[in-house]
């Protein structure tokens, strides 16, 4: 188990590193930074003073190693943007995703495990085809255009909700859906199927044969089983969902890491970019390694991979 | 001897395999469905000047936000016209093209990239299945929105650059599905006998391995089209994708946007036709899978 777990972890480093180069050259994507920060009317000695001022004209990989070691002291410079530290701004927006996340999350665990039992428990029944349908249609329902729909419908027609900000609870109502119903089919999906396995297996039979009851047999026999890759999945969708509250923020204004994304990216902020894509990517890969290692020490059988 | 085939013959073999997915597919609702969905709109995108009523980019400032023919307004715009007097039906149909474009190209570009390295790591293994399994993992721990966006931003928003960017960093499920594909056709015995008989390793990939692996690249082939088209417009609501004044249903939605408390067709119009498009996509990548794989045929 511990060699498993020291293996996985020397990968998710290697991984972060690899990222978090790639996340620094997109610097130098546009050719010349420098340029590109002092704008169009710049003249040669104002780009000159720039590249000097932010150190642009050293080697590449000198500028990187410095980035990085700074990064890993919580130091992503000075965004060009707001005039404050990257860290600081992130660290500001960061609760809300992140709340936004865990609801999300939530939300689509709550709808997702129990409409797969469900659906897994009579397989065709109306149920079955209800879950189906919600999957088949969340998986291709364009996110931002779900939610305008939802502050039309929710938010104007109705006046139930307000439309967008993050002060109180109701705010985050909308979003939560939006962004659940996002990661709900896969969980929905994986349950069913995980639940339709198990309830043929020989263990389910016998524990029929002794005379558990149904509820005792799909509860704390089934679903106990069936639960595991779904947690793992749940993980990783949680990472992606992270990365994906930028489409979700914008439509609804709320002020998170997503919506400073946009922020950042329309003003051309990059040292505010960079640092986002490296925190989005280390949750995407914190959340995967918790989730294999917690898989591992479930079943023993993972920990050879 | 007459080409007819011999119906005592024909009925010892039994139907052919080709006769039998023949049959499948046309058992399965969610296949004929998509398939016809995809196929309507791919020929409404191909004759959009014939079909398309009014010219896509000509402004009327005189007849901004006509509402469609169900809400009061006339057959002369059929879906009304946007903020700038715009026929919306146009611009839909004209829509349709830039939104299969990009799926289509992306999902080749991607395709490629994926393909290759997952049948390499699939049949070499060792060294090679090590470096592309690491590149998988690196490529799925980027957020693929925001750095689409970044990427974006610095070249510059445009029809070119959003395809060769999706193309680019969405070929981790092809990479996925074919390394796995290929390491299941690989153990077979016609690959160890053509490995015997001294066939070259390319001859061995192209003409053993991927005809086996082909039905399981067209199936994810169809998915990620759908997944490029829904980031298209993502990135186009935000912005930051395909550039006014083409007619993307993303953009489209992201400027109806401002007058959707008055006006919300102008919103709903372009989204329910890229939620249709995305979902009969789905549907035939789905049919295709079930009828094409062994496990779905029951």
């Amino acid at each position: 188990m511990l060699t498993f777990i020291l293996k996985r972890l020397g990968l998710a480093v290697l991984v972060a590193i690899t990222v978090s180069f790639i996340s620094f050259s997109l610097l130098f994507l546009s050719g010349d930074p420098a340029a590109a920060l002092a704008g169009e009317t710049a003249s040669g000695e104002d780009i000159e003073a720039i590249r000097r001022l932010y150190g642009f004209d050293r080697p590449m990989l000198v500028q990187y190693g410095e980035w990085l070691f700074s990064a890993l002291r919580g130091d992503f410079g000075e965004s060009y943007y707001f005039k404050l530290p990257v860290a600081s701004l992130i660290a500001d927006r960061l609760q809300v995703t992140m709340l936004l996340g865990l609801c999300g999350i939530l939300f689509a665990l709550l709808t997702a495990v129990p409409l797969g039992v469900a659906a897994a428990i009579r397989p065709n029944s109306i149920i079955d085809r209800l879950a189906l349908f919600l999957s088949v249609a969340g998986q291709a329902m364009p996110s931002f255009w779900f939610g305008l729909i939802l502050i039309v419908v929710l938010a104007i027609q109705l006046g139930w909700l307000p439309p967008s900000g993050a002060s109180t609870w109701r705010h985050f109502v909308m979003p939560t859906i939006v962004l659940g119903y996002y990661a709900m089919p896969a969980i929905m999906r994986l349950t069913r199927a995980g639940m339709l396995d198990v309830l043929e297996s020989d263990f389910i039979r016998t524990a029929r044969a002794k005379g558990a009851g149904e509820t005792r047999v799909l509860f704390k026999h089934a679903l106990r089983n069936a639960i595991i890759p779904v947690v793992s999945l749940a993980a990783v969708q949680m990472g992606f969902m992270l990365g994906g509250s930028i489409v979700v923020e914008s439509v609804f204004a709320l002020h998170g890491a997503g919506f400073l994304a946009w922020e950042s990216i329309a003003r051309n902020d990059l040292p505010t970019v960079q640092a986002l894509i490296l925190v989005f990517s280390m949750f995407y890969i914190i959340f995967t390694f918790l989730a294999d290692v917690l898989n591992a020490w479930l079943d023993p059988r993972m920990r050879s991979a | 001897m007459s080409n007819a085939p011999d119906p005592l013959l024909q009925e010892i073999q039994g139907p052919s395999p080709r006769q039998m997915l023949k049959t499948r597919a046309l058992g399965h609702k969610g296949l004929l469905f998509g398939m016809a969905v995809v196929g309507l709109l791919v020929l409404v995108a191909i004759l959009a000047p014939v079909l398309a009523p009014h010219d896509p980019y000509a402004q009327s400032l005189m007849n901004r936000m006509v509402p469609p023919v169900f809400m009061g307004g006339t057959w002369e715009h059929p879906l009304g016209t946007d903020h700038l007097g715009r026929d919306y039906l146009s611009r839909l149909i004209y829509g349709a093209r830039v939104s299969l474009l990009i799926g289509a190209v992306a999902a080749l570009i991607s395709g490629v990239i994926g393909t290759a390295m997952g049948v390499a790591a699939g049949y070499f293994g060792g060294k090679v299945d090590a470096v592309v399994t690491f590149l998988i993992n690196v490529r799925l721990a980027m957020p693929v929105v925001l750095v689409a966006l970044a990427v974006v931003a610095i070249l510059g928003g445009s029809l070119t650059v959003v395809i060769c960017v999706l193309g680019l960093l969405l070929w981790d499920r092809f990479a996925v599905v074919m390394r796995a594909s290929t390491l299941q056709v690989s153990r077979r015995d016609y690959v160890a006998a053509a490995q015997v008989i001294g066939a070259s390793t390319p001859r061995i990939l192209l003409t053993e391995i991927m005809p086996n692996i082909f039905n399981n690249l067209i199936v994810v082939i169809t998915l990620e089209m759908a997944h490029a088209i829904l980031l298209e417009a993502a990135l186009s609501f935000l912005g930051l994708g395909v550039q006014p004044p083409t007619p993307s249903w993303g953009l489209m939605v992201s400027e109806g946007k401002n007058m959707m408390l008055f006006e919300p067709w102008l919103v709903l119009i372009p989204g329910a036709v890229l939620f249709v498009l995305v979902l009969a996509i789905n549907l035939m990548g789905d049919g295709l899978r079930d009828v094409t794989s062994p496990e779905g045929r029951s």
